[in-house]
């Protein structure tokens, strides 16, 4: 693949390549933290969404609060868009800094939008593109003296480069800045159409621009979704301690979650958090607490008195590059065996990967029921880009969700704690249970190994033969629950794509964007290539897998971290190990590109840029090249 | 409802396991005899303990109970009662377990003011564990992990507490279990977060805080308890004939976190909500999205 910087001109509209049939548009907007460029992101989003365009984007930020690098990919196109895509239709560079990283990534038909003052990086745009060069800051002071609207106006010459419908500009903006007043508001209007308008009248018209074709589509973020659908589940209760990529749960749970009856609660630390959530768990409550790896490896120990004391508990695990502080604003998949061995000794546990926002919505619901259902803990992995990128859906899936609050035992006439067997061994596993201040169910659950009714075993009845059987007992009456989640409530791993294919995808959580539309492009280029995602990671649907991917013809394992970790999750259970493996462990999210220059590579059939004008190029910085934090282990 | 009536009526199927002569079955005592003369719902009262010797009592009364890891008694505990804040949340441990591995939570909940009791069976010890030094312990004692004697300075809750902003602070001791009764009575009538801090000797493993060298040494507190100043100097008063217990603070009308959460704060009960939306309120979380 090229990475040299040189793009040929193409002949005719092209696509981004990704999906040879889809017909988009993606814009990048740049500049350093404090810029405004996720709002400008944002609103850019906003407004296609509501135009009824289906919409993917990405942010790229870092771990500081002013200054840096930042920028924003927002991709539309009347299809539904599983990625952000790869190269920019639009390059918006509101700092010298971040145009020279980014003009020369702009697609030849494309534009770029900077500062005139940014004359040595505009020379490096991509030949072919356009570029706007606009005195912004001083455009911005005609309506406000220190000329903070310099992004306000660069976006409306986006928008008037792109030949957006005003209106929905407008409306946008409005959308992002009425809680500023009509004041704001109206300023923003104002230096967005002095934006619009010089773009319009240096370029005219583009004629690549999809006309928006779909009905308003809602717009929201994976953590959205999961927090969402934990309302839909009934939730009323949330902890959780600040850690990127899941703070974002947080804050909008602190905002929402009031007006559902659920109570947020901000702790500590994550020992806290995770213990507190197991009280009101405990209590009776729908509890979940969210964190990202480093959270969630003090949350440990907790989980396994989840495990033993079988409390009903959802865990969010949003996972961010590591290991130890590793890469907090850039995303992997590198806690699944974190998640996998997480806390001491075996206990019934289970993983949920969702792939996608409904997923993300849907696989939070299934959390409750399961943990609730099975009185046991129950993860669900998201990562960075799932939990915080923007994405269009037609709609969450509200009306599916069913609760199920599992086996209760009712109130008791009978004083005292002697009748209940909170523990009670059952061929389901399952042992009805009571909440605090049920009548006549009293009893004490305990971290230690225990009996039917909770009584230890563990102290003075240690190594006691009858003990010792109790103990057996337990241990397999809890097991066994994990048992009766496969034979009642397994999720089948999710297909796209041709039967027989030549060349199979296997992977899991977040990266489902990615595989299909990986699997699309190869497919389009004579390659059948299907997909295989698992969403259930624990426990593992051997069965399943067996019968989607023994019979495979090159399959190859695609994940976002070094040793391959759901690979040989793959090969322990089911002794399948995949022919080839796509690792990318630099923080960035896996491109379609990537995945389809390395199977074509693997097959021996790889063609360059200049056969093909479609192929977008995945820059260095994104990941392109084998040597740039990208493993292609053979 | 379920009440006791006398403090054997309070007794589980399950008996101590304690060395014959522990602290802890005065502290078990007193609770029960708290329970029982405060009438509470036995059914409607959750005693939430961490790990140690004295993190078994849940185990030992007729109510329900939650016997977590170590160190964690306090988070776990909190979130029973803001998930059903019409329970009676008692919190139990060791020094260990609470100064500890658990010191982190104990200055948060403190603060927090969550309406709960929290008594800590204090013994200067690490007793389960067969005798390390703990971080009560005092400077120069002897232990399993210190052969040479202790060289840290001992933490000290009740002096904690009271710069954490604690509402109701008491000391008690094993020796006078009726007045250690009256203590935890009030720290369940106090509305708000009440600490009993208990001198609770360990007959195995701590040969210094006995509790001889208890009775030898401590004095009933004399100041008022809602002076708080003095309330902190009383705190670190310790040593021969100086060592103060009783009721050293207690302030009324200081607003719970439950009082002023914005869900709770309406009287809602978590755990007996309705779960599920309707769909209006399906309508307004999906506004948000367009």
């Amino acid at each position: 693949m090229s990475v040299n910087g040189l793009h040929p001109t193409p002949k005719g509209p092209v696509s981004s390549g990704t999906s040879p049939a889809l017909r988009d548009v993606t814009v990048r907007i740049t500049g350093a933290a404090g810029e405004g460029v996720s709002s400008m992101g944002e609103i850019f989003a906003r407004m296609c969404s509501r135009l009824g365009y289906h919409v993917n984007s990405y942010t790229s930020y870092q771990s500081v609060i002013r200054g840096g690098h930042v920028w924003f990919q927002v991709r539309a196109a009347n299809e539904k868009v599983r990625t952000h895509g790869h190269e920019p239709d639009v390059v918006l560079a509101l700092n010298p800094a971040a145009a020279d990283i980014h003009v020369g990534e702009v697609k030849p038909r494309g534009g770029v939008i900077l500062d005139s003052a940014f004359t040595a990086a505009a020379q490096k745009t991509t030949p072919g593109a356009r570029v706007a060069s606009l005195p912004l800051s001083d455009m911005a002071k005609q309506f406000e003296p220190k000329g903070i609207m310099k992004n306000t106006v660069a976006l409306g010459a986006m928008c008037g480069f792109l030949d957006m419908p005003v209106d929905a500009m407008n409306d946008a903006l409005q959308w992002n800045f009425e809680g500023k007043g009509p004041a704001v508001v109206q300023a923003n209007h104002s230096a967005a159409k002095a934006g619009y308008e010089a773009t319009q009248k240096q370029f005219g018209k583009v004629d690549w621009v999809p006309k928006p074709a779909g009905k308003p589509k809602l717009l929201l973020t994976g953590n959205q979704a999961i927090a969402a659908g934990a309302l839909a589940a009934g939730m009323t209760f949330y902890a959780a301690y600040p850690m990127t990529p899941a703070s974002s749960i947080l804050h909008y749970l602190a905002e929402e979650g009031s007006k559902y009856g659920c109570v947020v609660k901000q702790v500590e630390d994550e020992i806290g958090v995770i213990n507190m959530t197991i009280g009101a768990a405990h209590a009776g409550a729908r509890a979940m607490c969210g964190t990202s790896g480093g959270g969630f490896a003090l949350m440990s120990e907790a989980l396994g008195m989840a495990g033993i004391t079988e409390t009903p508990l959802v865990v969010v695990e949003s996972q961010r590059g590591g290991p130890s502080t590793g890469l907090p604003t850039k995303t992997e998949q590198g806690d699944l065996w974190q998640m996998l061995g997480a806390s001491q000794g075996d206990f019934p546990k289970a993983i949920l990967a969702p792939g996608w926002i409904e997923d993300a919505f849907q696989s939070t619901v299934d959390a409750f029921n399961w943990a609730e259902k099975y009185q046991m803990p129950v993860l669900v992995a998201s990562d960075l880009v799932l939990s915080e990128h923007l994405e269009t859906v037609d709609a969450l899936p509200f009306d599916a969700v069913k609760i199920d609050r599992g086996e209760w035992a009712s109130s008791a006439n009978a004083p005292g704690e002697n009748g209940f067997l909170r523990f009670k061994y059952t061929p389901s596993g399952v042992s009805p249970r009571a909440v605090p201040g049920t009548p006549g169910r009293a009893y004490t659950a305990g971290s230690d190994e225990h009996d039917e009714h909770g009584y230890l075993v563990s102290d003075i009845l240690s190594g006691i033969p009858k003990f010792v059987e109790v103990r057996r007992e337990m241990m397999e009456k809890r097991m066994r629950k994990l048992v009766t989640l496969m034979h009642h409530d397994a999720k089948t791993p999710v297909t796209f794509g041709p039967a027989n294919a030549q060349v199979t995808l296997v992977g899991w959580g977040g990266n489902w964007g990615p595989l299909v539309e990986g699997s699309q492009w190869l497919t389009a280029e004579g390659i059948p290539t299907n997909v295989v995602h698992f969403k259930q990671v624990w426990p593992f649907p051997v069965q399943e897998a067996k019968r989607l991917l023994s019979h495979a013809k090159v399959l190859v394992g695609v994940e976002s971290n070094f040793t391959g970790q759901f690979c040989r999750l793959l090969r322990g259970e089911t002794g399948i190990d995949v022919h080839h493996k796509l690792l990318k462990y630099d923080g960035e999210p896996i491109y379609p590109a990537e995945i389809a220059h390395a199977v074509k590579a693997w097959l021996g059939t790889s063609r360059g840029p200049a056969v093909n004008p479609q192929e977008p190029k995945v820059p260095a910085r994104l990941g392109g090249g084998a040597a740039s934090g990208r493993k292609v282990v053979h | 409802m379920a009440q006791a009536l006398t403090v054997n009526e309070m007794k589980s199927e399950t008996g101590p396991t304690w060395c014959p002569g522990c602290g802890d079955f005065a502290v078990l005592q007193a609770l029960s005899k708290a329970i029982v003369d405060l009438k509470l719902d036995t059914d409607n009262t959750l005693i939430v303990s961490g790990i140690g010797c004295s993190s078994n009592l849940p185990h030992f009364l007729r109510t329900y109970g939650f016997h977590s890891i170590h160190g964690r008694s306090l988070p776990v505990a909190q979130g029973a009662k803001l998930a059903n804040p019409g329970l009676t949340v008692i919190a139990a441990g060791g020094d260990g377990d609470g100064y500890g591995i658990g010191m982190g939570h104990f200055v948060h909940s403190v603060r927090r003011n969550i309406d709960m009791t929290y008594i800590v069976m204090d013994n200067q010890i690490y007793g389960l564990t067969t005798g390390q030094t703990s971080p009560t312990s005092e400077t120069g004692h002897k232990t399993k992990s210190t052969p040479e004697g202790n060289i840290e300075r001992p933490v000290n809750p009740i002096s904690i507490a009271l710069a954490a902003g604690a509402t109701y602070v008491a000391r008690g001791f094993s020796g006078d279990p009726a007045t250690l009764a009256e203590l935890i009575k009030g720290a369940i009538q106090h509305k708000g977060f009440a600490l009993v801090d208990v001198f609770s000797p360990c007959v195995t493993y701590n040969k210094n805080n006995t509790y001889a060298w208890f009775r030898e040494n401590v004095t009933k507190v004399t100041h008022d308890p809602s002076d708080w100043d003095a309330a902190m100097i009383e705190s670190r008063r310790w040593g021969a004939k100086n060592i103060p217990y009783g009721l050293f603070y207690k302030k009324e009308g200081t607003p719970t976190y439950e009082e002023q959460d914005v869900v709770l704060g309406q009287g809602v009960i978590p755990v007996k909500a309705k779960l599920g939306l309707g769909h209006d309120q399906v309508q307004e979380i999906v506004k948000e999205f367009y």
